[in-house]
């Protein structure tokens, strides 16, 4: 019951949150440039560390700061690390599909005299959405499962509370570790990708519109 | 709406498109670009509607610099008109929708207005049941008959023509130029790239050679087509009669 909750309330969080940062990161207005460069920053961090050390690591740590009920619950901030994971890889899949839109479509709206933003949202989006439903129903089946991970903090708090509070901050090390281990690797690599993508956009595709 | 380009120059990283490009067009002057392809002509068209920005050189539209950096593009494009090669309708609405979506957003026409327009301008182009009909389940003359009307509705004063029957079965082609014909009529100023010769000839008031990114040679299209005076012209047209376009 618990995982159904879980997920029910994490689903509508997680697509508006990965809508949200996929229109960021495929605007193309120069002035949003630090925007665009935080939510590349962001989608490369929340990626590249297993889900299960981002639920360890907010589930436990945000409540380890000390704060009051009801928010000191782990199963809270846990779920709150899944939105935070799963909006990241859901903004790829958004940023594709959007991607996936032929410059044409964008051009035919602009030349009609359409802003930036109607064309996103009356052309493109539309379009874009439609092409990333397999995809999305992917990763909503993978995000069932791991629901059942923020579930599992719920035993291991009471175990906290019966008095391992004393070594929790030392075991925190290793958790950070892990985690720039694993970013060190996935961050080059979706570097790559993106820059070979890039390089392909260039070769094949009409000049991009303003 | 008369626009004039002054010392335009448009280059794709190493590659020019156009350089020093200069051209007069008078209110309701219906002038065709002809040229090899990659000579220009659809790059042309983009700039004048600000979808390419230009390297340098200016373009007014009845003596408004338009071409000027940091000028928002949106109300101009309201004023220019453009229909593309490959219709670019959008595919995921009706014909409907795809004509009266600029006219609600941009002119801020209410919804019956707006079909108002789309009815009446469907119906005197020959389309006035494919109302309620998908792109995809129009054949290629009705789909750019109706991006025609898509971008007639908002009432341009400019309207670009880019390649226009290129992308179309020989048999739908005449569909289409028989609405540029009855536009000539209307009044309306229209800039058309075309491989049509025969079309340009019949349509234009001038016709244009474009060659690396000028105009090599200008002028009334029988003067042009009969009597051409640059040798580039002479051997385009030559390579084109060949081919039994002409």
């Amino acid at each position: 019951m618990l995982d159904i909750k879980i997920f029910a309330w994490s689903t509508p969080a997680i697509l508006a949150l990965a809508l949200v940062l996929a229109i960021a990161r495929s605007s193309r207005n120069p002035a949003l440039f630090p925007i665009r460069i935080f939510v590349i920053g962001y989608i490369d961090v929340m990626r590249g560390v297993p889900v299960i050390l981002w639920i360890y690591l907010i589930g436990f740590g945000v409540p380890g700061v000390g704060l009051e009920r009801p928010f000191n619950s782990p199963l809270l901030w846990g779920s709150v690390a899944l939105v935070m994971t799963y909006s990241a890889y859901v903004a790829e899949v958004f940023r594709a599909g959007i991607d996936s839109v032929h410059e044409s479509q964008r051009a035919a709206a602009r030349s009609l005299g359409l802003s930036n933003s109607q064309t996103m949202r009356f052309v493109i989006l539309p379009q874009a959405i439609r092409r990333v439903v397999p995809p999305l129903m992917n990763d909503l089946v993978s995000l069932q499962k791991d629901v059942a991970l923020v579930s599992l903090i719920g035993p291991i708090e009471i175990l906290r509370q019966a008095g391992i509070d004393k070594s929790k901050f030392a075991n925190f090390t290793p958790y950070v570790a892990a985690a720039i281990i694993f970013l060190s690797i996935t961050i080059p690599l979706t570097r790559t990708t993106d820059h070979l993508l890039a390089r392909e956009r260039r070769r094949t595709s009409a000049t991009r519109v303003r | 709406m008369k626009l004039e380009m002054r010392q335009v120059a448009k280059s794709f990283g190493s590659r020019t498109v156009l350089s020093g490009f200069d051209l007069d067009v008078a209110a309701g002057e219906v002038v065709s670009f002809i040229g090899a392809s990659g000579s220009g002509k659809t790059t042309l068209l983009r700039c004048v509607n600000l979808l390419e920005p230009i390297d340098d050189g200016a373009i007014f539209l009845d003596g408004d610099e338009i071409s000027r950096i940091g000028r928002d593009p949106n109300p101009i494009r309201r004023r220019i008109g453009i229909v593309f090669q490959s219709f670019n309708l959008f595919p995921h609405m009706s014909v409907r929708q795809n004509i009266t979506l600029a006219l609600m957003r941009v002119l801020e026409k209410s919804a019956d207005e707006a079909t108002g327009t789309a009815k009446n301008l469907l119906a005197r182009f020959g389309l006035a049941d494919k109302l309620d009909a998908y792109p995809d389940q129009l054949s290629g003359g009705q789909q750019q008959r109706v991006a025609i009307v898509r971008a007639l509705a908002m009432n341009p004063e400019l309207l670009l023509l880019d390649e226009i029957t290129s992308a179309l079965d020989p048999e739908l082609v005449g569909e289409v130029l028989d609405v540029v014909r009855e536009l000539k009529g209307s009044g309306i100023t229209m800039l058309i790239a075309t491989h049509e010769m025969m079309f340009a000839q019949e349509i234009s008031d001038r016709v244009c050679f474009l060659d690396a990114g000028r105009i090599a040679e200008q002028g009334p299209p029988s003067q042009v087509f009969s009597q051409p005076r640059d040798e580039r012209t002479k051997q385009f047209l030559r390579r084109v009669q060949a081919l039994g376009k002409t």
